[in-house]
């Protein structure tokens, strides 16, 4: 049904959107607060990285992208633990400041081109000849990055932070009484989870090659669709199994679109394509109880009828 | 060991709907205490409990554990050396993290500053949590990788509890902390906790509505009364009285009668 560059792509894209759908996975799933900033973080990392590739340094690009999200992620963090503003709100406040720092950060230009620049993706290029190789190479070393930051997160939420920050968002009554700071566990969470989406939106400036200011428009709910449909599918089982569901619902949303894509749903129409995705895996679970609870009642109305 | 010297509270102090909370409490425990509170509703046991693990900080007094000035010690701070119990079982865990996570990191906060923030539970330890969890004699020792949301409230109560203790703290506050179980589990729980305490000599108050718990249990028993102490007995006199003298000398001290509709007498 889909062609394979259709379907290279959508794999390119669902590995670049894991690494969203990871960060939501921190801050929504873990930490319990919807991180609305997600949108501006995206772009975020996608300025960041492409100004400095611009400027000569290509492999510096992916380090000050994540160190970009992980001071947006700090801003979030300050603003609801120490200055008490609501999660939900501090995310939008941040949303918004993010639009002019991302226009400033592009040298006041509503988008930016790096066709000409040499890129981590063009020198991983040169590395073979084999055709191979040259069809698969961005593939290749998107999921070797998403690879590292998985295993990154499984490794990190099995050590005393990591199991602290989960903690916080399990029941910090528990957490204040043993002795760990909520606001601190809160902070690292977000600047890790914004790292994250300033990765994501570096990299996909590096395969796009050209982006402007409205590119993380509707990330935040593209991502949650990924993160729901991997929760769906996976369960809230070990952290290992979590953050592998994570990926696979990236990459099943990423075909759902590509097929979408392949029924000729005019471009107009795909947010709304999204949102009914989104609508349909978070009401999913729900559903089922619903369709469970009806057969148990046809199935007793039965009984009682055959027992008349 | 803990020493409080004159502390009040006052909430919504200057409001129609002041309430002064603690005035002027002192006590002193030495290291090895067991102490159990008994008092009228809204005595202020469980505002006593809240300053003194520093969930608020109190208007005037002083406040010292292990001889250090802890008064004005956020919360977290205070935590590494007092252990809390809730009445509530499903406060002092975390539901959706497995009992190893939720042993794991206890154990890690207590063993602060000799680990890292980076520091991960070994084959050692694990076998270290299953030796305490048997000590339970509840089974949670074949049951480590299940999310703690699937026990009973008892087992999730004594689970607080050895979690509180694996590392003993200096002080540990016990808020009814058996109230909300059933009476065999109450009393498996509270069985637990005599034996734990006597094991590590933790300095320890225990606030009980049930009047035979406070003269049984611990070598001490405070009865508090609109935000103060107004009896305090311990040692010989303490082991002739009876649960009638017991509330003969509350109305000595507070000049009423005992009012308090969760009581237990017998």
């Amino acid at each position: 049904m889909l062609s394979m560059t259709a379907l290279q792509t959508a794999l390119e894209m669902g590995a670049i959107y894991s690494l969203v759908a990871l960060a939501l996975f921190i801050s929504f799933s873990i930490l319990n607060i919807a991180d609305l900033s997600t949108d501006g973080c995206y772009t975020l990392g996608f300025a960041v990285g492409a100004t400095v590739t611009l400027a000569g340094h290509p492999f510096l690009a992916l380090p000050a992208a994540m160190a970009a999200g992980a001071c947006s992620g700090f801003v979030t963090a300050f603003l609801q633990t120490k200055l008490g503003v609501e999660s939900i709100l501090a995310g939008i406040i941040v949303n918004t400041g993010l639009y002019t720092v991302n226009l400033a950060v592009m040298g006041w230009s509503s988008n930016l081109s790096i066709v000409k620049a040499d890129t981590l993706l063009t020198i991983a290029k040169g590395l073979s000849d084999s055709t191979f190789w040259k069809d698969w190479y961005t593939l290749i070393v998107l999921s070797a990055i998403l690879l590292v930051m998985a295993l990154f997160v499984t490794f990190f939420f099995r050590t005393r932070l990591g199991l602290s920050i989960r903690a916080t968002g399990d029941n910090v009554d528990m957490v204040r009484a043993s002795s760990i700071n909520p606001a601190f566990t809160i902070t690292v969470g977000l600047c890790i989870s914004n790292a994250l989406t300033g990765l994501a939106g570096c990299l996909v400036g590096l395969v796009q090659k050209s982006c402007d200011i409205n590119l993380g428009t509707g990330m935040v709910t593209i991502a949650l669709a990924s993160l729901i449909i991997g929760e769906t599918l996976f369960g809230r089982g070990s952290i290992g199994v979590r953050i592998f569901g994570v990926v696979v619902g990236s990459c099943i949303y990423r075909l759902i679109m590509a097929v979408a894509l392949k029924l000729e749903v005019p471009t107009e129409c795909f947010k709304l394509v999204a949102a009914l995705i989104v609508a349909v895996a978070i009401a999913s679970p729900q559903g089922r109880k619903l369709i469970a609870i009806q057969r148990q009642k046809f199935l007793a109305r039965k009984g009682a009828k055959e027992k008349c | 060991m803990l020493n409080l010297s004159g502390i009040s509270k006052t909430f919504n102090q200057g409001t129609p709907n002041e309430k002064k909370a603690l005035t002027g409490l002192s006590l002193h425990l030495k290291p090895g205490d067991f102490a159990t509170i008994v008092g009228s509703n809204g005595a202020g046991k469980s505002t006593l409990f809240n300053a003194i693990a520093g969930s608020f900080y109190v208007d005037s007094g002083r406040i010292e554990l292990g001889g250090k000035d802890i008064t004005f010690a956020p919360e977290y701070r205070r935590a590494s050396q007092i252990g809390r119990l809730f009445q509530d079982p499903l406060k002092g865990t975390a539901p959706h993290m497995t009992i190893e996570e939720n042993m794991s990191l206890a154990y890690l906060r207590t063993t602060k500053g000799k680990t890292g923030f980076f520091s991960r539970i070994g084959k050692k330890d694990r076998a270290f949590f299953q030796e305490q969890l048997s000590q339970l004699e509840m089974g949670l020792e074949n049951r480590m990788g299940q999310p703690v949301g699937l026990l009973s409230g008892g087992q999730r109560q004594a689970l607080t509890l050895l979690m509180a203790t694996m590392v003993p703290p200096q002080l540990l506050l016990l808020d009814e902390h058996t109230a909300a179980l059933d009476p065999a589990t109450a009393e498996k729980v509270l069985e637990i906790t005599k034996q734990v305490v006597a094991k590590h000599q933790i300095t320890t108050l225990m606030v009980t509505h049930n009047m035979h718990q406070a003269l049984d249990l611990g070598n001490r028993t405070l009865m508090m009364d609109a935000g103060h102490i107004v009896f305090d007995v311990q040692g010989e006199e303490r082991d002739s009285l009876t649960v009638e003298d017991l509330l003969q000398k509350f109305h000595q001290g507070a000049g009423k009668e005992l009012d308090n509709d969760r009581i237990l007498l017998s």
